[in-house]
């Protein structure tokens, strides 16, 4: 997500908490940005599950939380190239279009057309139905760049 | 500590098509601060958000019958009909400018609440706020439109206030599927208002136009005029892709919604 800082949402005097989740995907209570363990996330709130050669891709449930309510995806076409750190589509929220950048470099091999009818699915299941786009990785050596789950709640609960 | 420069563009009559170009080019190929204040479009238009479907938003055949411009603006939000009497009022920032404001929408509308309300009510108006991000005044009287795009580390946040308005060119509008709450049902024309009705009808244009640049400087910072000259260079920048676009409602017009029986926008 198009991002200064890691926006806070918050929690009395707390400000943001983070709770690592298993990979099953249980949901914690929505006053808690969730992360999920074994994906991989870039600063700017974007999430990769890696499988073999091929990326999902996604954005967190604190990007989520932060824009609001998601009233449009636009998604790229299959057969586009994306390259790390460059948007590749646009997320509609409470007024305001912003970008979203890839964490992985590759090819687009599908993306989620159901995000087409029901855009608040990134809201609802940010990392499990609420998918974006999948990737067919190029370089797999940039999943190091990225964070894993504990540093990215850590990067989260400093503001 | 030095103020950060907020670059200061005053235009007018500039064609809101020329203008959402502006500021795309501004936001993605600078990384500088901008007020940029057109008061006043070209000529009518209608400018839809980036999601907008103009069949259940706009009466095509009647717009194409008053041979109204449409257009599809690469910012959120929804649909507007400006013209002569519309004054625009955009900000282009960097978030390190604000480090106090999250580069999500939630804060930058509030933080432009900071902005307008000063300058509002330094041009007559005492109690103009945000509601549910809408600008309105009075007991909830919504006087223009807004939209974001952020993008990276920066945003973009533009209004179109309206200072007056055609009712026939706003006829032409539906009235979207949602509607914020505040508005309680009701008529178009008791939901919106102009601002010639609310300010001085002879001086608070110009007031208004004034303070708004007026109350960026008491923000803390600090404001350079600039000109189109200065600011067009942004539009050379390859590679820049715009997403504002001219639309073709007769493409639209086949497929149109059935009317609704309240037919206005906003």
């Amino acid at each position: 997500m198009a991002l200064r800082v890691f926006g806070t949402l918050a929690l009395g005097k707390l400000g943001l908490q983070t709770q690592v989740m298993q990979a099953a995907g249980t949901t914690a209570a929505r006053a808690f940005a969730t992360v999920v363990q074994g994906y991989k996330y870039a600063a700017s709130h974007e999430w990769a599950k890696v499988d073999g050669e091929t990326a999902t891709v996604g954005i967190s449930d604190h990007a989520q939380a932060e824009l609001g309510d998601v009233v449009y995806v636009e998604l790229p076409d299959v057969g586009k190239q994306v390259k790390q750190g460059e948007t590749f589509g646009v997320v509609e929220s409470v007024k305001a279009a912003s970008d979203i950048y890839s964490p992985v470099s590759g090819e687009v091999v599908e993306v989620n057309q159901a995000l087409v009818d029901k855009p608040g699915t990134v809201n609802t299941s940010p990392f499990q139905d609420g998918w974006i786009i999948k990737v067919k990785l190029s370089d797999k050596a940039e999943l190091g760049s990225l964070l894993d789950a504990d540093a990215y709640s850590k990067e989260c609960e400093k503001h | 500590m030095s103020r950060p420069v907020l670059n200061l563009l005053r235009v007018s009559r500039l064609p809101i098509f020329t203008q959402l170009h502006l500021e795309e080019a501004l936001l993605r190929a600078t990384t500088d601060n901008w007020l940029i204040i057109n008061d006043g479009a070209f000529h009518p238009a209608i400018v839809i958000g980036i999601s907008g479907r103009p069949q259940e938003l706009v009466h095509c055949e009647e717009a194409l019958q008053h041979g109204i411009q449409a257009i599809r603006r690469f910012t959120g939000g929804g649909t507007v009909v400006v013209d002569q009497d519309t004054v625009f009022s955009t900000l282009i920032m960097q978030g390190s400018s604000l480090p106090q404001v999250d580069c999500f929408p939630h804060p930058i509308m509030a933080w432009t609440e900071k902005l307008y309300r000063p300058a509002f009510a330094a041009a007559g108006c005492p109690d103009f706020t945000l509601r549910e991000n809408d600008y309105v005044v009075g007991s909830g009287l919504k006087v223009g439109g807004n939209a974001q795009a952020i993008t990276g580390r920066r945003w973009l946040h533009h209004t179109s206030f309206l200072w007056d308005y055609q009712r026939e060119h706003m006829a032409l509008l539906r009235q979207p599927a949602k509607a914020p709450k505040y508005r309680q049902g009701r008529q178009h024309g008791e939901f919106v208002t102009r601002l010639c009705d609310v300010l001085s009808p002879h001086r608070g244009r110009q007031a208004l136009v004034q303070s708004i640049a007026a109350s960026a400087a008491e923000l803390g910072f600090e404001l350079q005029e600039r000109s189109l000259a200065e600011a067009a260079p942004a539009l050379q920048h390859r590679p820049l892709l715009l997403g504002s676009k001219l639309l073709d409602l007769r493409s639209f017009a086949a497929s149109a919604v059935e009317p609704n029986s309240n037919s206005s926008g906003r």
